[in-house]
């Protein structure tokens, strides 16, 4: 017996649907590369022309000289990212360490959940915060609560990739220390923690590549500053801030200085990116 | 025979703390204690006490300086349209209009091409496409803000401004979307460059969501002769929940975002059905107008404004999160 296969015009009709919505769900895929290669086309193009040894070593100079950089910005944001980490690594770190070894109880899931729910509050509330935990009772802006702010919007990040790059380590380790009669603390600091560390590290560089960007927090905390400060005390220069005002600025040369502010930020944090890559992809090497 | 060893294994009367599964919650149980596994165990803790005190801190903080204007204006500052500093007078409905009505729009870009992308990813791509291809995209969500904004103000801005708007009035300049004045700078900017902006969080979510739902069911539907496309929506159908809370999340995202809508949305408190008009979000202008409020009024509505936002993408993210945990992680 022969069967014959008689497409109808409702067959066609069908593959003719699929057909092009497929080709459309692809072409997103195309559409949502556009502004990516947009913007990496006009940052590189535009913020090219200052981009020398001058505008990492020289001070901003004032409106119509030609000429000068942004020294203490760059170091006005590693100073607010290192502030940042300072506060919220610890409180990350530990709080992940919590959780996964502590944390399979409903007060563990409830941290869980709130932690989730941090890291969707938006940085500009984490600014306003800051200000009323540090700006109102110091009287003035300071780097101190710019920092307080980055590491309100790091502690989820860090907390959640401490937690998950733990329990991904092998229960066995766990038994293998705890057998040869090392207290638990131990087992967890000495074994557990150093397994799951290059994870932990990835977790960390994300988190600082995050707020090594946020501008949004620091424009009432740490404000920003012409001159070169270093002190937790005073108002500090952030290279996000600096991009603010000069892409504002009615000045052409601020303008295009504001576009190499924006090229040396995301150099700073492709470069941070590209270590998790190296850190992660050794970490699958090694299984 | 079979019996005991059952019995056995049933019943085990081994010594205490000698369980059958030396599991970390086992342990603790055991009576002889090490005081460093007390301290490190309530070291942890504090921490977790910590982060889950901060939200409620956060609340706190916030409520304390806000209150002069809560007390001032109560509920009538959600629906206030006027915002005059200098009379002391503070509604906040044009900043919670134009932060929804540009995060909707955005939603409305990013949602069909988020999907189109999670599709492409989990279904079609084949994997030495699909990893760079994610990568690519999580990309855009590593972009700082502000270069957005920077981006936007000389790039978007000027091109919205010369080919986009002018052929839209044109056009369709009798509808009231498209009515006004072609300034570049408005609602149809914020949206755009906030669609960009949530497109990562939202696509890669709902390919998580779509790759979780089992194998099983496309085979099932291929099987009874389904074309790709109407097994994939059918695959759409079962990870709806999941899309919701990625959409959630993403919405969440864009009502939070600051830095590059405050830099293109014209930042006046409007409300305006046209999209070509300047509006102002509540993010926007907490940011402009924190360091020049100079009354103690103006800095607590100020931070009203921060409360009401606070509360919302908690809202919206507990949400998004119940949905995207539940279809992730639940039976699916």
């Amino acid at each position: 017996m022969k069967t014959v296969f008689a497409p109808t015009l409702r067959y066609y009709r069908r593959k003719l649907t699929g057909g092009v919505m497929l080709t459309l769900s692809a072409l997103s895929a195309v559409v949502a590369l556009i502004p990516l290669l947009l913007i990496f086309f006009y940052t590189i193009s535009q913020g090219f022309d200052y981009l020398n040894l001058d505008f990492f070593i020289k001070m901003p100079k004032p409106v119509g000289e030609v000429g000068g950089g942004m020294a203490n910005a760059i170091v006005g944001t590693l100073v607010l990212v290192a502030t940042g980490s300072v506060i919220g690594l610890p409180i990350g770190i530990f709080t992940g360490i919590y959780l996964a070894e502590f944390g399979n109880n409903k007060f563990g899931s409830t941290v869980r959940f709130m932690t989730d729910v941090l890291s969707g509050v938006p940085s500009i509330v984490a600014g306003v915060v800051a200000y009323g935990f540090v700006v109102i009772p110091m009287k003035h802006f300071s780097a101190l609560a710019g920092g307080v702010a980055l590491s309100i919007l790091m502690i989820p990040t860090v907390t959640r990739t401490t937690e998950e790059m733990i329990r991904l380590v092998p229960h066995s380790y766990r038994e293998a220390g705890l057998a040869l009669g090392i207290p638990q603390w131990k087992t967890t600091v000495q074994i557990v923690l150093r397994t799951a560390f290059p994870g932990i590290v990835t977790g960390i560089l994300l988190a600082i590549a995050r707020i090594a960007g946020e501008t949004a927090p620091l424009l009432f905390t740490a404000l920003g500053n012409r001159f070169w400060s270093t002190s937790l005390d005073q108002p500090i220069a952030s290279l996000t801030v600096f991009i603010y005002d000069y892409a504002k600025a009615p000045f052409e040369g601020w303008n295009k200085q504001a576009w190499t502010a924006a090229l040396v930020l995301i150099m700073l944090i492709s470069i941070l990116s590209l270590t998790v890559r190296i850190v992660t992809r050794s970490r699958y090497a090694q299984r | 025979m079979l019996l005991v060893i059952l019995q056995g294994e049933i019943s085990p009367t081994v010594g205490r703390g000698g369980g059958a599964i030396p599991r970390a919650s086992a342990l603790k149980t055991s009576p002889k204690r090490n005081l460093g596994d007390v301290v490190f165990k309530y070291t942890t803790l504090m921490f977790a006490v910590i982060v889950l005190s901060l939200i409620l801190l956060m609340a706190y903080e916030m409520y304390v300086d806000s209150k002069p204007s809560i007390l001032k204006f109560g509920w009538g500052f959600l629906t206030g349209t006027t915002w005059d500093p200098v009379q002391e007078n503070y509604g906040a409905l044009p900043f919670v209009f134009g932060t929804m009505a540009s995060s909707f729009l955005a939603l409305l870009i990013a949602l069909p091409l988020s999907l189109g992308i999670a599709v492409f990813l989990s279904e079609m791509a084949p994997s030495w496409l699909e990893r760079p291809l994610s990568f690519l995209i999580e990309l855009l969500a590593g972009i700082p803000s502000i270069v957005y904004g920077l981006w936007g103000i000389f790039i978007l801005v000027p091109w919205i401004r010369s080919s986009i708007e002018p052929p839209l009035s044109g056009y369709l300049g009798s509808l009231p979307i498209f009515r006004g004045a072609p300034y570049g700078f408005g609602m149809l900017a914020a949206g755009l460059i906030l669609s960009v902006m949530i497109l990562p969080i939202v696509a890669s979510i709902s390919r998580d969501v779509l790759k979780a739902v089992p194998q099983s069911q496309r085979e099932a539907s291929l099987a009874i002769g389904a074309t790709k496309w109407e097994s994939i929506r059918l695959i759409l159908k079962d990870a709806r929940s999941g899309i919701l809370g990625a959409t959630l999340l993403g919405l969440g995202r864009a009502i939070g975002e600051t830095m590059a809508v405050t830099m293109v949305i014209g930042n006046r408190p409007t409300i305006s059905a046209s999209l070509f008009d300047p509006g102002y979000t509540m993010a926007s202008v907490i940011a402009n107008e924190f360091t020049e409020a100079t009354t103690s009024m103006y800095i607590s509505a100020l931070i009203e404004i921060a409360i009401l936002l606070f509360l919302i993408t908690i809202i919206v993210n507990m949400l998004a999160r119940l949905l995207v945990w539940s279809a992730t992680r639940g039976k699916l």
